[in-house]
């Protein structure tokens, strides 16, 4: 059974007849070539395969083709070029947060998540919001660092 | 010319941020076709048949006939098969592979696959195999290896003692949760096959492809991809999906991608062995330590693996940072009807020093003394003998690391308040630990004998050609850094890729904290060389690693330096738990370490503050237990590792003792951090609810056991 499902993706309308079943990781890796996302785990528990859904961080292994119909994803491969990104990474690379860097693109998507609705938060309220996205290398404080340098140096525009 | 330490931008770091980097998942060349295994699913079997549907056109089947050369992977002892053939010893081991174009038609064939198993008992403990008769899994005997040697004379000294304290700690297994799976590409062109992968040793699987295909080493090549984490568990595991996905591609003439999604990765890939360890210290008069015996016991599951030379570490590492006149240690490495163990980040020293320095901790709380001063008189010092009996040739500085973890953390003054304030669910506790740096016993010389090459071109840029993988701890990086800094050149002219073993010699496995001390120091001989011949235009240089003349090892005995330098450092962990959940607050981490000098400030940061965090994971969370040889945490949702509220910050401090041997004075660092977290951690929460621990993973479920 396939459906016709139409999203933005990037900032690009796109269209495409599939399986409204379709895990959308699979959708945006293997029909779009977006293999910034990662399966890491497959079950919604390490966010290596984070995106923007309509602003907010999901899963990409969770959601289903029929649940992004008419709504706004955006993975790193839109999300690396803005002027938000170019900030975080300048900051990632100030504060060395990248080890095997499978993590990564998850982590900066919920890194964006949570500055754009929360552009000054505290040490805390960091960790929180890089709670769903493991990473194995870093022991993460090297990667709150540089988020909350990051909003140190306001981040108000996209 | 800035020093070696200062922080550079990582040359990997651009396409890892932007997710440019290319893992093997994100490749799909031309025609290429996915493979899937199919496991045992009893943990002891003869396999009577196996019967396999009606195959769809483009869908094959790999299994041990298509093994042209030996089934068996190269190792230290050869017993593994790469694909089962009438027998199987554990649940997970590969039986036969499905390849074809869709996933879900794969699926669809594993689905109807039948095994037919003629079971046979399983022995499914260490306990059980300390008891098992013939027939026997491996060999003649229950284990896999025994090892035993002893320092002094115990005899002597055991019946001089007045006191002894007896302890027995447990350990569990741990999964490495590397955030990338295992996943292999296989390639074959009619002539040459190659395994493009996530890895860690690129030449183990280079001896894999030519042990099981019979073919010589001009047909087989194995080229790393970036690789999403190793922990050891992309150690020597990697050589059997590599042989899988290659078998597969030459059976098919196609392309072959394996990837394993979490739950197989789980169920199939090695883990760190859990231990029981046995220690007796014998007190004299007047309180002092004069000898001990030591019984290390692991379950090395169902093939031998690297068992042997972790058991070794295990057991040269299980006498501590501590300077004991008489020794008698004793060790085994059973087998079991278990997943197999194998390599883990400290590579049974995690085991060892959880279990001394609890052992530490009991004595000194038997004492009634501080265990963080009770320890400094026992520490090894320059000059002193090992308990293999290698004399320590370089300054150890562990009463500079005990002063500075005192200073930072306040660990005397806040142990003492704690333990008048019993009642309060707070506590303290330290651990003091070494790495010994490369290969144990003679391996580097005898075993590894590593290569390195180094090119300059005419343009005045400079390739290095090493086989020491990037798998996220910097090698693409700080081995650019020592060549660099050596031949006083801008390092953006010196270049180093991802290796290939068609151009890169075998320069050891990325392992054992010695790709920066030992392949670094290779490629600083080499640059040094260079550096005189600079004016030449173009030319290559290779170095070869030589034993320094100081270093003795006589590994019948088990007797001299066990490794070629140590890494030193303490933690100190403080908790709180609470009382009516038990669950335990982190509420500080503090950790001094030496490790000679740190070659790039950053890249050292991250290595030590995601080590302590997978030894705290260790130490309070990661638990996962078999039943009769099943895995039961074989998802993340039920196999925790700490995430970014888990644990607070962790203040470090380095103590500088540059080691002449390495290059820029640099020693191991990469496990070191893993080793030492769990006994603080464990201290901490003894002194805080008042009662012995024995084993960990330190769960609130375990806490409550105890209080109850």
């Amino acid at each position: 059974m396939t459906e016709v499902i139409s999203f933005k993706l990037n900032g690009q309308e796109v269209l495409l007849k599939t399986d409204p079943a379709r895990r959308v990781l699979d959708i945006i890796r293997e029909d779009f070539d977006c293999t910034g996302p990662k399966e890491g785990c497959g079950e919604g528990e390490c966010g290596a395969c984070a995106v923007l859904l309509d602003g907010c961080l999901v899963n990409s292994c969770l959601l289903t083709a029929a649940m992004v119909a008419g709504k706004n994803i955006w993975t790193i491969e839109g999300y690396r070029e803005t002027e938000r990104f170019r900030l975080l990474k300048a900051k990632l690379e100030e504060h060395g947060s990248v080890q095997c860097g499978f993590c990564t693109p998850g982590i900066i998507m919920a890194a964006e998540a949570l500055l754009s609705k929360n552009p000054h938060p505290t040490e805390a309220e960091v960790r929180e919001g890089l709670s769903g996205n493991l990473c194995r290398c870093t022991g993460y404080t090297m990667i709150v660092d540089a988020v909350l340098a990051a909003s140190r140096e306001a981040l108000d525009s996209r | 010319m800035e020093t070696i330490s200062k922080a550079i931008k990582r040359f990997d770091f651009d396409d890892k941020v932007e997710g440019k980097a290319e893992y093997c998942a994100d490749l799909h060349p031309e025609g290429m076709l996915y493979a899937r295994t199919v496991r045992s699913e009893v943990p002891r079997a003869k396999i009577r048949a196996i019967r396999l549907p009606e195959l769809p056109e483009g869908y094959t089947i790999v299994d041990h006939r298509d093994i042209p050369g030996k089934n068996v992977v190269p190792i230290v002892y050869e017993d593994q098969p790469f694909l089962a053939g009438d027998e199987v010893n554990y649940i997970g081991q590969p039986i036969l592979l499905v390849v074809g174009a869709d996933k879900e038609v794969i699926l669809d064939i594993i689905g109807k696959i039948e095994v037919d198993y003629e079971l046979l008992p399983p022995i499914l403990s260490i306990e059980a195999a300390t008891d098992a008769k013939a027939p026997f899994i491996f060999g003649d005997a229950p284990y896999f290896v025994a090892y035993s040697y002893a320092k002094g004379n115990p005899g002597k000294a055991i019946a001089q003692a007045v006191r002894v304290v007896e302890d027995e700690f447990r350990t569990g297994y741990q999964e490495h949760v590397y955030l990338e799976p295992q996943a292999m590409l296989g390639v074959y062109d009619g002539e040459c096959v190659s395994a493009y992968g996530s890895m860690q040793c690129p030449y183990y699987i280079h001896s894999g492809l030519k042990q099981a295909l019979g073919w010589g080493e001009e047909r087989v090549r194995v080229v790393q991809l970036p690789t999403g984490g190793g922990f050891g568990g992309k150690e020597e595991y990697p050589s059997i999906p590599g042989v899988h996905a290659a078998l597969a591609a030459i059976k098919t003439g196609k392309p072959v991608q394996l990837l394993f999604d979490r739950p197989e990765d789980i169920r199939a890939s090695t883990k760190r062995h859990p231990s029981i360890i046995r220690l007796k210290s014998y007190l004299d008069v007047e309180d002092r330590i004069i000898a001990r015996e030591i019984d290390v016991n692991l379950d090395a599951g169902a093939y031998a693996g690297l068992s042997s030379v972790v058991l070794q570490r295990s057991i040269f590492s299980v006498c501590g940072v501590y300077d004991i006149p008489n020794l008698k240690v004793t060790g085994k490495a059973y087998a079991t009807n278990n997943i197999v163990t194998g390599a883990f980040r400290g590579f049974g020293g995690p085991q060892a020093f959880f279990a001394i320095e609890m052992h530490m901790a009991h004595i000194a709380t038997e004492l009634g003394v501080d265990p963080l001063e009770w320890r400094r008189s026992y520490f090894l010092k320059k000059g002193d003998t090992s308990s293999t009996g290698g004399v320590f040739h370089s300054d150890i500085k562990l009463a500079e690391i005990a002063s500075a973890v005192e200073r930072l953390s306040d660990y005397q003054k806040k142990h003492s308040a704690f333990d008048s304030e019993k009642g309060f669910w707070k506590g303290v506790g330290c651990s003091f630990f070494f790495h010994g740096c490369g290969f144990t016993g003679a391996g580097e010389a005898e075993l590894l004998k590593s290569r390195v090459k180094l090119k300059k071109y005419a343009d005045g840029t400079v390739g290095i050609f090493v086989s020491s993988t990037e798998i996220g701890q910097g090698a693409l990086t700080t081995l650019r850094k020592i060549v660099a800094q050596t031949l006083a050149i801008p390092i953006g002219q010196v270049k180093q890729t991802y290796p290939d073993t068609a151009e890169c010699p075998d320069s050891g496995p990325t392992v054992a904290s010695r790709t920066v001390m030992i392949v670094g120091r290779l490629l600083q001989e080499c640059a040094e060389e260079m550096k005189k011949r600079w004016t030449e235009d173009t030319f290559e240089l290779t170095k070869d690693y030589v034993n320094p003349k100081h270093l003795y090892w006589d590994s019948e005995k088990l007797s001299g330096n066990a490794y070629p330098e140590y890494s030193w450092g303490a933690n100190v962990v403080e908790v709180a738990v609470d009382p009516v959940t038990y669950e335990v607050e982190t509420k500080g981490v503090w950790a001094v370490y030496d490790i000679g000098k740190p070659i790039d400030e950053k890249i050292v940061q991250g290595q030590i503050e995601g080590g302590i965090m997978q030894g705290l994971g260790y130490a309070a969370m990661e638990r996962l237990q078999s039943a009769g040889g099943k895995l039961l945490q074989d998802s993340l949702a039920e196999y925790l590792i700490p995430a970014a509220v888990d644990f607070p910050r962790i203040m470090v401090e380095l103590i500088e003792n540059p080691y002449a041997g390495g290059p820029f004075g640099a020693k191991g660092l990469g496990e070191l951090p893993m080793v030492g977290a769990a006994p603080a951690f464990a201290a901490a929460v003894e002194q805080a609810i008042g009662k012995k621990i024995d084993g960990i993973p330190v769960t609130p479920e375990y806490i409550r056991e105890l209080m109850t």
